[in-house]
């Protein structure tokens, strides 16, 4: 579904990502774990196209989105639900979904409501409060909620259990697994290791911006290696 | 009391003028965080455009309020066009540069505007044609006089005011504009296309100065090239006034400026009134920066 060959990835002088491959298939929960700074957000910022591979290639869907617009790669469904769940404040709940949906055709508005609504009921009761007022794990509700208001085929995820209380980190990652049986694809990145590896099929280790081991999240889960640096037992 | 309230009035219409001037700076700083320096010569631009159009549909016959509301929509059409223009051509290519050099580009612009104007329609102020007679009017009986003029500010500024709520608030672009002027980055993982959204905020500014500067020449019966910089530069004031970035601040921002200007006026001191105006600025600045409406969005984590 997702080629990503040999990217390198520059923000101002700060070479991010260095010859960089990963591969997403269609079904899969694909996890990215490293430290602070390995690069995990800038690959997903570049898989959006917000920002530009100065040398490499994606192909997404068997098309190559390497110098596409932002509004096309949206467009053909790849979605990026940003760090910090960054939704509108200013704007009420459902006026935030709304904009989710702005690539979509207005007729599937009121299924995609729906949809969003049931699979998280609390934004239903807060429709129209405004998403400024909502707590941390509504806002990443919302903000998963809009994501999915754009029709994703493949769903980046970038962080989307930080800051949160353990039962609601339990809710989301649930929640993940939800939304990718129902058919999509997930690219996750997560500093909860732990749980990532849990709902992954798969996991690709980053450091200073290249990958460093990957393979099957359970036998990650398992290694030494890993369970020393970044599982913390 | 009736001397207090005629003052009031009269402040209305000139906080009108402000009003509909510095909800162009206030949108156009919400998307880009730039104060667009060059908005009041669109103001005049407006003004002219709506002069011209005013002589002719009056000389062809029309009935004044055809005329009016004609003048009103070519002014407004052709000066959103001309944001555009400007924006596309000045602003556009420095989206990444520092905020400097875009507000030096700004002054620029102001500058090309108003000699632009002055080598094409000479520095002498022109007759704005008096589209629809004035009118007094005895409100309640009591002394307190309106002429229609007033009304017809007022009348047009209201109508505008709703027309942009409804915009900004239950349009698509409207709601584009309110994301992009939030979070530029996450509006444009919407898919939003963050240039056509700038472009449309620059065209609304504008097209509003344009109506305002219709106003203007239609209450002081004059306009020249170099009109638009003090009533830019008190809409600005104005902007700050109600909170940079906020559109109900702008309006409120305008309407107080002006009252503020014409009591002082009319307590005597004529002299002082924009010295007043600025000393304003310098408070607001001083004591609340983010002004009366001005946003304060706490972060969650």
């Amino acid at each position: 579904m997702l080629t990503v060959q040999g990217i390198n990835v520059y923000y101002g002088a700060i070479h991010a990502i260095k010859d960089l491959s990963i591969t997403v298939n269609e079904g899969e929960i694909v996890t990215l774990i490293g430290a602070n700074g390995a690069g995990k957000s800038t690959l997903l910022k570049t898989l959006s196209g917000l920002l530009k591979p100065k040398t490499g290639s994606i192909e997404f869907l068997g098309k190559s989105i390497t110098n596409q617009s932002i509004q096309s790669i949206v467009k053909q469904g790849l979605i990026h639900c940003p760090e910090g769940r960054r939704v509108f404040a200013n704007m009420s709940v459902e006026e935030n979904l709304e904009l989710g949906a702005y690539l979509q055709n207005s007729d599937s508005l009121g299924a995609d409501f729906e949809k969003v609504y049931s699979t998280f009921p609390r934004l239903l009761e807060r429709k129209k409060q405004l998403a400024g007022t909502l707590s941390g794990g509504e806002q990443q509700m919302l903000a998963m909620g809009r994501a999915m208001m754009g029709h994703p085929k493949l769903l980046l995820l970038d962080e989307p259990s930080m800051g949160l209380a353990p039962l609601l980190v339990k809710d989301i990652f649930r929640i993940i697994q939800e939304v990718n049986a129902a058919g999509t694809t997930v690219l996750l990145v997560e500093q909860n290791a732990h749980q990532a590896l849990k709902v992954a099929n798969r996991a690709y280790v980053l450091e200073t911006g290249r990958v460093v081991l990957e393979g099957d999240a359970k036998e990650l889960a398992d290694s030494e290696e890993i369970k020393m640096a970044y599982l913390g037992h | 009391m009736e001397y207090f309230i005629q003052q009031l009035i009269n402040g209305i219409s000139v906080g009108s003028i402000y009003a509909l001037i510095a909800l162009g700076y206030t949108m156009v700083y919400g998307i880009i965080k730039l104060i667009n320096f060059a908005h009041g010569d669109v103001f005049m631009v407006g003004s002219f455009i709506g002069l011209f159009s005013a002589k002719y549909f009056a000389s062809v016959g029309f009935p004044p309020v055809i005329v009016l509301i004609l003048s009103l929509v070519i002014s407004m059409t052709v000066s959103a066009l001309l944001g555009i223009t400007i924006e596309r051509l000045a602003y556009k290519p420095l989206r990444r540069a520092s905020r400097i050099a875009v507000l030096i580009t700004a002054i620029g612009v102001s500058f090309l505007l108003e000699y632009t104007g002055v080598y094409l329609l000479g520095p002498q102020a022109k007759g704005f044609p008096e589209i629809i007679n004035k009118h007094q009017f005895q409100l309640f009986g009591s002394s307190v006089q309106v002429d229609s003029n007033q009304m017809m500010t007022l009348g047009t500024t209201v109508v505008l005011m709703i027309i942009l709520q409804y915009i900004v608030h239950r349009t698509k672009i409207g709601k584009a504009m309110r994301a992009v002027s939030f979070d530029m980055e996450a509006a444009q993982l919407m898919g939003i296309n963050v240039d056509r959204t700038i472009s449309a905020t620059f065209a609304i500014g504008s097209a509003l100065a344009a109506a305002a500067g219709v106003i203007f020449g239609m209450t002081y019966n004059a306009v020249d090239p170099m009109m638009g910089v003090l009533p830019g530069l008190k809409a600005f004031v104005a902007a700050v006034l109600g909170g940079i970035g906020s559109i109900p601040g702008a309006l409120v921002g305008g309407l107080l400026l002006g009252t503020v200007e014409t009591e002082i006026s009319s307590l005597g001191y004529s002299s002082w009134r924009d010295g007043v105006a600025f000393a304003i600025l310098i408070l607001i600045l001083i004591f609340k920066p983010s002004g009366l409406f001005g946003k304060n969005v706490r972060e969650k984590v």
